[in-house]
C-alpha cells in the first residue's frame, strides 16, 4: 500500500492495466490528474499522452488504438463540454462494439447538482450509449471502479464504459492498491459453448446445399479470425463479411464473396438471397445488411454464433442460436465438423460455381470520363500498396466510404476501421491517428471525404505533433456526396444544403498549416506519382494529405434502395430504374 | 399486453434508470414500478409492471439481464405468483352515503385509515385487480385523491 492522492491511483490504475498511450485534452475538473500524469512521466513513467484538439478526435482516436490493437482504448477529458464532446465517440464504440475506457472530470462532490460552472450530469447523458457508467466521489474507490471498467470494456461483447470522477475524490488521498480481481456479481457474459448447440449446427452445415457464412465484426472483436479461415477452408462454405467485418476473413481468399448490404457486391447479396443456410458469426443482421428483412435470406435456415444474447432473433429468427465467446465456439464446431464430416467430403462445388457465374457477371464496374473518378483514385491507392502486409485503412463516412470498402483489399483482421453502426463523419483522421499511435510500424491510410475532412482534420495537428504520420487520401467530390446521391436519385434532384464547391476551403494549405505535406492531383496520369511521393514522405515520418479532386457526379453502385431487397439492386449505369423502382 | 417483471438489482445509484431507460427509449410507458429492500442486504427488487409487445419485451428483459447492476429477472405470471398492492382512496362520503360506502369497504376488506366531516381515507392491501374493483365501485361517489404503491409479487410456495 502506498499513501497518493485519487490523481495519482487514476494513473496508477491505468498503468496497472497495461495502457501505454491514452487520448485526451485536460480541464479545470481533470486538471489533477494531468498533474499526476505530468509527474508520473517525470518520473519515468512510460504511459504516453497524446493531446488531441478536440475530446471528440480523442475519443476516435481511442476507438482507432483499441480497433487496431484489440486492446482497451483509453480517453480522458474534463467535465462539461470535454465529456459532452466524448458523447459521439462514446456512442460510436458502442454502435461497433469497440472497447473504450472513458474517464472525465467532475465538479466536487459537494458542487454536483448545482449548476457549477462546466458541470453536466456524464453518467445520466451517456446512459444509453455506455455497458455501464460509475460516478466516483471517493479517493478510496479508485482503484477498483478503474479495474471493474477495463473488465466490463472488454469482456462479452466489447464496448464503451464511462468512470466520471469527481475533483475531491482526484485531491484526496487514499492507499493504493490495485485489486487483482472484479467484483461484479451480476456482470457474466456468457463463457461457455453448448455442445449440443454445436452438434445441431454441424449437423446443418453438412447438410446445406447453399451455405454461406455471414462473418460480422464480432469475428474481428473476438479474435476468431484464425478459426474462421480454418471453417472455411474446413467446409468449403463462401464467406461475405460485414462493412465492420472486412478483414476478418482475407478479401482475397477465393471462398471471400465479398461485402453484403446496401453498397455491397450484387455476388455478395445474391448468394445470401439464394442461400439455404446463413451461418452468422458475430453479426447483427444490420438493416444496412438485411435492407427489407422479410426479403432477407428468405429461404434459409439460420445458425447465429453470437456472445451477446440480446441479439440473437433481434431481428431474424434463428434456427440454431449459439451464445458464446466467438473464438472457442467455432474451435468447438471446427472439432465436431473433424468427426462428422466424411472422408473424401466436397464442399458445396455446385453452389461455389454459381457464385464464381454471379461473380464473373455481375463485377463492381465504373466508367471513365473526363474528370477523376473516386474509383480510379481507390484502385491506384490499393494498387500502390499492393502485397503490403503493414497497411491500416481508415475510412470516414460516406461515398468514399463505401468505395473504399468496395476496392481495398484487406486480408488481416483490424486493418479496415471504419464508423459502422454509428455512420460518424470525421472518424477516419482521429481514428487513423489511434491507429497509428497502436501500431507505430504501420502504414495508415485514411481514405477521407471533404465533407468528413473538415469536421476532424485539425487532428492532424495531433498527428504531427505526437509523431504519428497518416496519409490522408481525400477524395474530394465538392458535396456532402452520398447526401447528393440520394437527393440525385430519390428527391429529384434537389441539391438542398450538400454543395461544398467553392474556393475555400483550400485543402492543399490547410493541410500545410498542419504541418503535413500537400499534393493536389486532378488527373489520373499524376496519381501514381503522387502516391508513390506519398508514401515515401509517410516512410520518412511527415503526414501527407493527398487532395484528390473527383467527379462529383459520381454515385455509388451497387445499391439497394432503402426499404427494397437483394432482389432490387441498382447497378452501375441502371439509374433510370429508379423511378421504375419507385413507380411500384 | 401487460407483464410484470421483478428484477432483483445491486443497490447502486442508477440502478434503476438503467432499466427504465430501456422501455422508456422504446416508447413504452410504465404502469407501476415498485422499489424496496430483500432478504439480503445490498440488494433491492424492482417490481415493474408495463404493456408492451411480446417480441419487445424479449428483447428488453435480454438487455436488462446484461446490465452490470442486474443480478436476476424474472416474468411474475398471475398463475405462478403472489401479487399485492396497496391504495390509499379520499372519497367523498357525505353522512346519507356512508352507510354504503363502508358495506363497499367492508366486502373488499378495506379499512377506514381517516375520517372527515366530508371524506373518508381507505385503505386498501390486496390483488391489484381486486383494488381496481374497489375503486370503480366507489368512483360515483368521487375520489378526491387516490395513490397507489405499484403492484408487487413473490412467486408463490408452491408451484402449478
Amino acid at each position: 500500500m502506498t499513501r497518493m492522492t485519487g490523481a495519482d491511483a487514476i494513473i496508477r490504475s491505468l498503468e496497472a492495466e497495461g495502457v501505454d498511450v491514452c487520448f485526451g485534452v485536460p480541464g479545470g475538473m481533470i486538471i489533477d490528474t494531468y498533474d499526476a500524469l505530468y509527474r508520473a512521466q517525470a518520473n519515468g513513467s512510460k504511459l504516453r499522452h497524446v493531446l488531441a484538439r478536440h475530446e471528440q478526435g480523442a475519443g476516435h482516436m481511442a476507438e482507432g488504438y483499441a480497433r487496431a490493437s484489440g486492446k482497451v482504448g483509453v480517453a480522458i477529458a474534463t467535465s462539461g463540454p470535454g465529456a459532452t464532446n466524448l458523447i459521439t465517440a462514446i456512442a460510436d464504440a458502442w454502435m461497433d462494439s469497440t472497447p473504450l475506457v472513458c474517464i472525465t472530470g467532475q465538479v466536487p462532490s459537494t458542487k454536483i447538482g448545482t449548476d457549477a460552472f462546466q458541470e453536466t450530469n456524464a453518467t445520466g447523458i451517456t446512459l444509453p450509449i455506455v455497458k455501464h457508467s460509475w460516478l466516483v466521489q471517493k479517493a478510496s474507490d479508485i482503484p477498483a471502479t478503474i479495474k471493474a471498467a477495463f473488465h466490463v470494456a472488454q469482456t462479452g461483447r466489447s464496448g464503451p464504459v464511462l468512470v466520471d470522477i469527481t475533483k475531491d475524490a482526484q485531491v484526496a488521498e487514499l492507499d493504493f492498491k490495485y485489486p487483482d480481481h472484479v467484483d461484479l456479481p451480476g456482470w457474466n457474459p456468457p463463457r461457455k459453448v453448448n455442445q449440443r448447440q454445436i452438434i445441431s449446427a454441424a449437423r446443418a452445415i453438412l447438410e446445406a446445399d447453399k451455405p454461406v457464412i455471414y462473418a460480422g465484426g464480432g469475428v474481428i472483436n473476438g479474435e476468431a479470425s484464425a478459426e474462421l479461415l480454418e471453417l472455411a477452408e474446413l467446409t468449403g462454405i463462401p464467406v461475405v463479411t460485414t462493412l465492420t467485418g472486412k478483414g476478418g476473413f482475407p478479401d482475397s481468399h477465393p471462398l471471400n464473396v465479398g461485402h453484403p448490404g446496401m453498397h455491397g457486391m450484387k455476388y455478395a447479396n445474391m448468394a445470401l438471397n439464394r442461400a439455404d443456410l446463413v451461418i452468422a458469426i458475430g453479426a447483427r443482421f444490420d438493416d444496412r445488411v438485411t435492407g427489407n428483412v422479410s426479403a432477407f435470406a428468405p429461404n434459409a435456415r439460420v445458425i447465429h454464433f453470437e456472445v451477446d444474447a440480446a441479439e440473437i432473433g433481434k431481428i431474424r429468427e434463428v434456427q440454431i442460436p449459439i451464445c458464446a465467446p466467438l473464438q472457442p465456439a467455432l474451435a468447438k464446431l471446427l472439432g465436431e465438423l473433424r468427426k462428422q464430416i466424411p472422408e473424401g467430403r466436397e464442399g458445396p462445388a455446385e453452389w461455389i460455381s454459381k457464385i464464381a457465374e454471379w461473380k464473373d457477371e455481375f463485377p463492381l464496374r465504373y466508367e471513365l470520363g473526363d474528370l477523376l473518378k473516386p474509383q480510379q483514385v481507390l484502385e491506384a491507392v490499393r494498387d500502390a500498396t499492393a502485397g503490403r502486409d503493414d497497411i491500416i485503412w481508415a475510412t470516414g463516412v460516406g461515398q468514399h466510404q463505401m468505395w473504399a470498402m468496395q476496392y481495398m483489399v484487406c486480408d488481416r483482421p483490424r486493418s479496415f476501421i471504419t464508423s459502422g453502426g454509428l455512420g460518424t463523419m470525421g472518424f477516419g483522421v482521429p481514428a487513423a491517428v489511434g491507429a497509428k499511435a497502436a501500431r507505430p510500424d504501420a502504414t495508415v491510410i485514411c481514405i477521407d471525404g471533404d465533407g468528413c475532412f473538415q469536421m476532424t482534420s485539425k487532428e492532424l495537428t495531433t498527428a504531427t505533433l505526437h509523431g504519428l504520420p497518416i496519409i490522408v487520401v481525400l477524395i474530394r467530390n465538392g458535396y456532402l456526396g452520398m447526401v447528393r446521391q440520394w437527393q440525385e436519385m430519390f428527391y429529384d434532384e434537389r441539391y438542398s444544403q450538400t454543395d461544398l464547391t467553392g474556393p475555400i476551403p483550400d485543402y492543399a494549405k490547410m493541410a500545410e498549416a498542419f504541418g503535413a505535406v500537400a499534393m493536389t492531383v486532378t488527373d489520373s496520369s499524376e496519381l501514381d506519382a503522387a502516391l508513390e511521393r506519398a508514401i515515401a514522405e509517410n516512410a520518412a515520418g511527415r503526414s501527407v494529405v493527398v487532395d484528390a479532386v473527383c467527379d462529383s457526379q459520381e454515385k455509388v453502385f451497387p445499391m439497394i434502395p432503402p426499404g427494397a431487397s437483394a432482389a432490387d439492386i441498382l447497378e452501375y449505369g441502371s439509374h433510370e430504374k429508379v423511378k421504375e423502382f419507385e413507380a411500384r | 399486453m401487460k407483464h410484470t417483471l421483478s428484477v432483483l438489482v445491486e443497490d447502486k445509484p442508477g440502478a434503476l434508470s438503467r432499466i427504465t431507460n430501456l422501455f422508456a427509449r422504446r416508447g413504452y410507458n410504465i404502469d407501476s414500478l415498485a422499489v424496496g429492500q430483500t432478504e439480503r442486504e445490498g440488494v433491492s427488487r424492482v417490481t415493474l409492471r408495463v404493456d408492451c409487445a411480446e417480441h419487445s419485451l424479449e428483447q428488453i428483459t435480454k438487455q436488462i439481464y446484461k446490465l452490470v447492476n442486474v443480478l436476476k429477472l424474472t416474468e411474475l405470471t398471475p398463475d405462478d405468483a403472489v401479487e399485492r398492492e396497496i391504495a390509499l382512496f379520499t372519497v367523498a362520503a357525505p353522512p346519507e352515503r356512508r352507510g354504503e360506502l363502508m358495506a363497499f369497504a367492508d366486502h373488499y376488506g378495506a379499512r377506514v385509515s381517516d375520517l372527515g366531516p366530508k371524506e373518508i381515507v381507505f385503505e386498501m392491501v390486496g390483488h391489484p385487480e381486486d383494488l381496481d374493483s374497489f375503486e370503480e365501485l366507489v368512483r360515483p361517489y368521487g375520489i378526491k385523491e387516490m395513490v397507489r404503491t405499484g403492484r408487487i409479487g413473490l412467486s408463490r410456495a408452491v408451484r402449478h
